[in-house]
């Protein structure tokens, strides 16, 4: 193994690289704002008892939890716009793609730190004349998120990492600038090296936090 | 008499096929303190949380306050229905106060935010006013210098006079305490008792289901013995737990003396 290594090359392209970072933190901040409150939404509906609720947000959960997500953005892309008067960009595809397979998985999340309150907790609030409403928003959601943190950050790396699916329909981040940076180059092993070390800068820093936040919430109950 | 602030009337509840109240009458005068007794599942709980509509009865109706609550509606087989709209339910629960046996304060809140809460969450109360207002209730039930503690770091006794505090806080017209000391250690039981006397001795109306006998006979202006859903026995307490005229009672207060022996 005397293979010679050359990031030049790569360094090169750093304009293409932090095009391409900008492109995935847009990708993921879409996803994470929209499949962690469209997760809510399911997750409540789903807790909900009456079946016009609860029915269409199970079938829901279950569709998106058991297809593929690469699957669901080529589908996006490909597919919906026969079905659609509108044009859907490779960043719709990508993010509709995500953001409705977070939401399946956050949504069971919510589901589980909703029901994991003690039936008291509901009791209480009710007997002082709270609304259903008003005790889920004052009552139970704040204990139930607190619960939930370690497993949601978890979602919001998930979030991430899926980020590089989009590259499937040529939206600009960072997998996708590699490829590109790798056919132009012919140098795919430096370049893809690079690009897994910056996914590693980005998330390590999170996944620590979520350590760090494990450790404090377990201390606080 | 006065006018009842509070009166049931053929009240019943099933859960399913069981029958587990069946038929209560029962008036409630202003000023009134009630001590329920009774064996496990005699339904003693039911009934309290029929009172505040924790559960919904299935039949007979609450009047509050001269007001029979609920509304009408026809069943298919031309039967009557009482059916409860949740915005008069919490208007209700306002009212009625309730203190668990296993106190339910939120833990995620201060001993004060958990009397403020249902002052601002509820009734709409602005901050100062509901944290002055709360501050007196904790100071009523001796815990003015527990304001900023957690829950967590409470003893079982001062959790359950914070509960207190917070059913206080909504100048409820009716107390409904449900076995309030069961869930404490021995020692702390005392503690609870005396906020409870001190609210007796305000004339706060109160039902309270309780297996202290002791308090019942000193605190309480009428007993209740309830068996198998129903009213079994009812009168003063020198009534009925010095002299019970009926076997049932007599065989339940004979447990419970041996029991505290
Ligand atoms: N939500 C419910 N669903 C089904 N059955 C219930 C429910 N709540 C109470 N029951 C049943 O109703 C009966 C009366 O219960 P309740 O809690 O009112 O008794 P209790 O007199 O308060 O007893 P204890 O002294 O043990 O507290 C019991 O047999 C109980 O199992
Ligand atoms: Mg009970």
């Amino acid at each position: 193994m005397n293979y010679q290594w050359n990031f030049a090359a790569v360094f090169e392209h750093t304009d293409a690289l932090l095009h391409g970072a900008v492109g995935t933190l847009r990708l993921f901040a879409i996803c994470l704002v929209l499949g962690l409150s469209l997760g809510l939404v399911i997750g409540l509906a789903r807790y909900a008892r009456h079946r016009l609720l609860n029915w269409p947000a199970t079938a829901f959960v279950e569709f998106f939890r058991n297809t593929p997500v690469l699957v669901q953005i080529l589908w996006f892309y490909f597919a919906l716009p026969m079905l659609v008067p509108f044009e859907i960009s490779p960043l719709m595809a990508a993010a509709l793609g995500i953001s409705l397979n977070s939401a399946a998985f956050s949504a069971e999340i919510y589901r589980g730190g909703i029901q994991s309150i003690e039936p008291g907790q509901w009791e209480a609030s009710r007997a002082l004349g709270m609304t259903g409403l008003q005790a889920m928003r004052r009552i139970i959601l704040p204990q139930a998120i607190r619960r939930m943190l370690p497993a949601l950050t978890n979602r919001a790396i998930e979030i991430f990492k899926m980020s590089t699916l989009a590259s499937a329909v040529a939206y600009v981040e960072l997998l996708q600038q590699g490829k590109l940076i790798a056919s132009l180059n012919f140098n795919p092993i430096e370049t893809y090296s690079v690009i897994a070390l910056v996914f590693f800068v980005f998330l390590f820093p999170l996944v620590r936090a979520t350590y760090a936040l494990e450790r404090r919430l377990a201390k606080g109950d | 008499m006065a006018e009842p602030l509070l009166r049931t009337i053929g009240l019943r509840k099933s859960f399913g096929e069981r029958e587990v109240l069946r038929g209560i009458d029962l008036s409630v005068a202003p000023g009134e303190r009630i001590a329920i007794l009774g064996a496990s599942g005699s339904g003693k709980s039911t009934f309290l949380r029929c009172l505040n509509f924790m559960e919904i009865p299935t039949a007979g109706s609450v009047e509050l306050g001269g007001r029979m609550l609920g509304a009408e509606r026809k069943r298919r087989d031309g039967g009557i229905d009482r059916v409860y709209a949740e915005p008069e339910l919490t208007r209700v629960r306002q009212r009625v106060g309730m203190v668990f046996q296993q106190f339910n304060l939120f833990p995620h809140m201060t001993a004060l935010e958990n009397v403020m809460e249902g002052l601002r969450t509820v009734k709409g109360v602005k901050a100062p006013a509901a944290r002055e207002r709360a501050m007196a209730e904790l100071a009523r039930v001796g815990l003015a210098d527990h304001a900023e503690q957690y829950p967590a770091r409470l003893s079982g006794g001062q959790k359950q006079r914070v509960a207190i505090a917070r059913a206080l806080a909504m100048d409820p017209e009716l107390l409904l305490f449900d076995e309030p000391t069961s869930a404490l250690d021995p020692e702390l039981v005392g503690e609870v008792l005396g906020v409870i006397r001190s609210l007796a001795e305000e004339g706060r109306t109160m039902l309270l289901v309780t297996h202290e006998l002791g308090f019942a006979y000193h605190v309480a202006t009428r007993v209740i013995f309830i068996a198998d859903g129903e009213i079994h026995e009812s009168g003063t307490p020198d009534e009925v737990l010095k002299h019970p005229q009926r076997e049932r009672t007599q065989a339940f207060l004979a447990r419970h003396r041996e029991f505290s022996l």
